[in-house]
């Protein structure tokens, strides 16, 4: 098998579970992780006679969304049936739309290796509901429902097949992940299944103008799954046509601890989902003003903040970039900036210092231990000097470690810098007396004692002294 | 005059003067139902401790002088709406273990009136019939002849009210269901504009046709429950945020230059003479009330029946799918697998005209022939809606026959199925175009009642009833009671 003779296309599916409270159609609660079946109502149950209400939260998720990536927004989109049989599917048919989604077109731009780019085109991304879970492996010979899932809002993002590679596919899904967090449309939790990809993988040779025939794997839901997926079915797909196979169109499900893909059996692919559209709905209507009162709510786009933070803070464009890619983290900095009266500075801290140990301990910036206003009112006190960096980094891993108040642990551990030449003066004083032979010697011209002097200062001081103050009133005496 | 000959209006003063109790009046209701629903089964669940409970608690409301507009007021629901703590059946094996958690919301409203349910009445399973043959719970006998159907599906509420086993009833109206067994039963029934009254807690058969109505013995009787039951609910995405119009207010308006059209295809071959005459004769009766008549034309209603037997079985595939067996109603016995619980709990559950329903709903809308049939019959739907706004541009009202004969035998036409759907020819047009229609008693043919449909515009259900009223000022039809079940009193045994 060689790889080089085929070109590789491929298309992503995402499923982003939306950061709504409620239900797309009902008022139950979208809460993770309660126990079976209490988050289901008779809406979720599909009990007879009761109705679909659409929970208008999830057009403001959507349009945000379609304006992220700068796409249409349908001014009429419509709710779909799509109709199959599936125990954690309570209606017998999924609402989701089919012919008019609310968003069209749009693209984004993914970053690769060596500084690469890429733009890729986004098709639609349209509304629907999700199932509910089939739990196969704990009623011995029977399968639960759980239906605390079914019903929960999801917008389906499906791309052009323009991606080319396992790592161009990932970049895709991870821009589109970050970018569905910052702007507050899904909570990104991956690990709760708030984005599952389904991957279009085909392969074609190099001089073949049309698309392969495509296999769909679905339902991964973490990016090294859709890495792993992609690379084993352009494998296996090559690996097949060489030997002079034919790709059969089917849809495959990724097993992570054999690290392959296979067939999904047939029962679960339905085959003809006879939509229509749905008579329980009306047409969503959508006006410019709507579009433009959620542009004006939107949370800024981290390109523009990047930027932003370039001109306003005067970043280098690795540290705006930084703290513009995430709204949490882009917040703190302006926060503690804000306090301190330093953007480099307190830029500086947050990466260095702060980034350092939430990495360390795998800790989200929501998560931090030292509120940014702790982190600012100490990064102020590096700036009027009343501290010094040391001192600083020691009081930083205090709060780190637990302490609440910067301003307190400073007082209580007396860690005040000391400026005051009043009381300055006299240590000096007593540390040239009880030196006399380097005095000597600094006055003879050996200048590089000044450190020496400095040191014994600060030592003496347990490094409160202002550096700066010491080497002015040491210069004073010293060259009388 | 005896309790059940009474309407509404005369019930609520005869209540307010205390010339009997609520208890009396509901007591002796279901003493009535006690004694004929065996021959009838007009009803499917009857709750006599709940209703007399009820009726008590009406009593007390009014004697503390806080009662509600229609306190003590008993009806009856078609089994098709969702009532908490009672079994909702729909009529089908499928749901004849379901007991809902929660009132449609008509059932509350009734409720909050003050009304008094006495049971839930028989229909064509999922209101997919015109005979109400199709019950898992037996046919309804028609109260003015044994062995005869009462229409269908709201064939259960139709033979209730005519055989005064309540005062009014809830029905449903997806293709002709309250129009045309209120027209075998002699009775009063109307199906409001789409979206009149909220969809909320009724078992969907075809949703965007699917529309609810009360079956009463007059149009008093009628403005006052829709009244009741009309209004804009948040629950129903498709109901109408309108302003309800206080239907009882227009009823004695005066018919002098109203315009009624009628159709000349609706008349002629296919219609039974007596029903011909007994609408000529109808008209003359406006006539003389100083409405005119003209001839309108509505030219894409000959493909009315074929357009609904694509769009109404294609919705219903899709709502019968929640009926698997896995969450509620009926499953099967030791399924081997996923696939044998549904095959077989759909099989059991389901009576044959619904499979076949869903069979060809189903069909119309796979791939590849969703072009030839859905998309299609919705074309058609928006021609025949086109073909009443440009009626209704020339008069106000449209008149006709209800249905082409008067009720048939039992059995009669269980074999010919085109026959059966024919039914419906005169009443699907306003379920296709979303418009209110209403049925009234205008005579007898053979000793069975003979029913006048009478169509208005888009939320003018006022006028249909305006109209109905006036009409039944003048005559004495829809006073007329099955002598059977007009005696005073309870007879021991009722054979008519």
């Amino acid at each position: 098998m060689s790889r080089s003779d085929w070109q590789v296309d491929i298309g992503l599916e995402l499923h982003v579970q939306l950061l709504t409270n409620s239900k797309i159609f009902s008022g139950a609660s979208t809460q993770f992780g309660a126990s079976p079946n209490s988050q289901a109502c008779a809406v979720d149950l599909g009990l007879p006679g009761v109705l679909p209400v659409v929970n208008e939260a999830v057009y403001e998720k959507a349009v945000t969304f379609g304006l992220g990536i700068g796409a249409i927004i349908n001014k009429r989109s419509v709710f779909d049936r799509k109709n199959y049989f599936y125990p954690d599917s309570p209606k017998g048919y999924q609402i989701t739309q089919l012919n008019y989604p609310i968003v069209e077109g749009g693209k984004i731009e993914i970053s690769l290796k060596k500084g690469k780019t890429k733009i890729v085109n986004v098709t639609r991304a349209h509304l629907e509901e999700d199932a509910g879970k089939s739990i196969h492996d704990q009623f011995h010979g029977q399968t639960g429902i759980d239906l605390n899932r079914a019903g929960t809002p999801l917008l389906e993002i499906v791309s052009e097949p323009e991606m080319k590679s396992s790592e161009e596919a990932v970049a895709y899904a991870k821009y589109m992940h970050q970018l569905v967090t910052y702007l507050g449309v899904s909570d990104g939790e991956m690990s709760q299944g708030s984005l599952r990809c389904d991957a279009n993988v085909s392969v074609r040779r190099l001089d073949d103008e049309t698309l392969g025939i495509r296999t769909e794997t679905k339902n991964l839901n973490s990016f090294r799954f859709l890495e792993r997926a992609i690379e084993f079915e352009i494998d296996r797909q090559i690996t097949a046509l060489e030997s002079g196979e034919s790709i059969q169109q089917e849809t495959r499900l990724y097993d992570s601890i054999r690290d392959e893909t296979r067939p999904m059996r047939s029962k679960e692919t339905a085959t003809d989902y006879r939509y229509f559209p749905e008579p329980d709905l009306l047409p969503v209507e959508i006006d410019d003003e709507y579009i433009d009162i959620i542009r004006k709510q939107m949370p800024e786009l981290t390109e523009h903040k990047s930027e932003r933070f370039m001109v306003e803070y005067d970043l280098n464009n690795a540290d705006a970039k930084l703290l513009a890619s995430d709204t949490a983290l882009a917040d703190y900095f302006e926060e503690v900036t804000g306090i301190s009266g330093d953007s480099k500075l307190s830029a500086n801290w947050i990466r260095v210092e702060l980034m350092a140990r939430l990495n360390r301990d795998s800790i989200s910036i929501k998560g931090s231990p030292i509120p940014a206003t702790e982190t600012g009112y100490l990064i102020s006190l590096i700036k009027n000097q009343s501290i010094s960096g040391k001192i600083a980094k020691t009081v930083f891993e205090a709060l780190w470690q637990g302490e609440s108040s910067a301003q307190k642990y400073i007082e209580d551990n007396n860690l005040t810098q000391v400026s005051d030449s009043k009381e300055l003066e006299p240590l000096i004083d007593s540390i040239l007396a009880n030196n006399p032979k380097q005095v000597e010697q600094y006055r003879a011209g050996k200048t590089k004692l000044m450190g020496f002097f400095v040191g014994q200062i600060m030592k003496e001081t347990k490094g409160k002294a202002n550096p700066q103050q010491v080497n002015e009133l040491l210069n004073q005496k010293l060259n009388l | 005059m005896s309790l059940h000959e009474k309407s509404i209006a005369e019930i609520v003063a005869a209540l307010d003067s205390k010339k009997f109790s609520c208890r009396e009046l509901v007591s002796h209701h279901l003493d009535r139902i006690t004694e004929a629903n065996g021959y009838l089964n007009a009803y499917i669940t009857v709750d006599r401790e709940k209703a007399l409970t009820q009726a008590d608690a009406m009593d007390k409301a009014r004697a503390s002088g806080n009662a509600p507009i229609l306190a003590g007021i008993p009806i009856a629901h078609k089994d098709i709406f969702c009532t908490k703590d009672i079994k909702t059946s729909a009529g089908s094996r499928m749901l004849d273990n379901f007991i809902a958690p929660y009132d449609a919301t008509i059932v509350s409203k009734l409720k909050a009136a003050g009304t008094i349910s006495l049971g839930k009445t028989n229909m064509d399973e999922f209101a997919m019939g015109s005979s109400n043959e199709n019950s898992y719970y037996g046919p309804v006998t028609n109260p003015w002849r044994k062995d005869y159907i009462p229409g269908g599906s709201s064939g259960g509420s139709a033979a209730a009210v005519a055989a005064r086993l309540c005062v009014a009833a809830t029905g449903t109206d997806t293709g002709g269901s309250i129009r045309q067994p209120a027209a075998m039963c002699g009775i009063t029934g109307i199906k409001p504009t789409y979206g009149r009254i909220s969809r909320w807690g009724m078992i969907a058969y075809a949703s965007s046709l699917d529309q609810a109505g009360p079956l009463t013995r007059s149009a008093e009787d009628a403005a006052i429950l829709l009244e009741v039951m009309s209004g804009f609910d948040p629950k129903d995405s498709t109901s109408l945020n309108r302003q309800v119009p206080l239907f009882t207010q227009s009823l004695n308006n005066s018919l002098k230059g109203l315009k009624i059209g009628f159709c000349k295809e609706h008349f002629g071959k296919g219609l039974s003479s007596d029903i011909e005459n007994a609408i000529d004769i109808a008209i003359k009766q406006f006539e003389s009330a100083g409405a005119s008549i003209q001839e309108i034309e509505l030219p894409s209603s000959k493909f009315a029946i074929p357009a609904y037997y694509v769009i109404a079985p294609a919705e219903a595939s899709a709502n019968l799918s929640r009926y698997d067996g896995v969450r509620f109603g009926h499953r099967c016995e030791n399924p081997v697998d996923l696939a044998d619980m549904y095959r077989r709990s759909r099989s059991e559950g389901f009576g044959k005209e619904v499979k076949q329903r869903i069979m060809v709903g189903s069909f119309a809308l796979s791939a590849g022939y969703y072009d030839a049939y859905y998309r299609k019959a919705q074309q058609i739907r928006r021609l025949i809606k086109n073909d009443f706004l440009a009626a209704f541009e020339s008069v106000d009202l449209i008149i006709g026959p209800t249905t082409p004969s008067t009720a048939f035998k039992i059995g009669e036409k269980s074999d010919d199925q085109i026959e059966m759907y024919l039914q419906d020819i005169y009443t699907i047009t306003s379920n296709l175009a979303g418009l209110p229609a209403a049925s009234i008693p205008i005579g007898f043919s053979k000793g069975l009642p003979i029913g006048l449909q009478i169509i208005g515009n888009y939320y003018d259900e006022a006028s249909i009833l305006n109209l109905a009223h006036q009409y039944q000022q003048e005559t004495n039809w829809h006073k007329m009671s099955p002598t059977a079940f007009s005696l005073e009193g309870i007879q021991p045994s009722i054979k008519p």
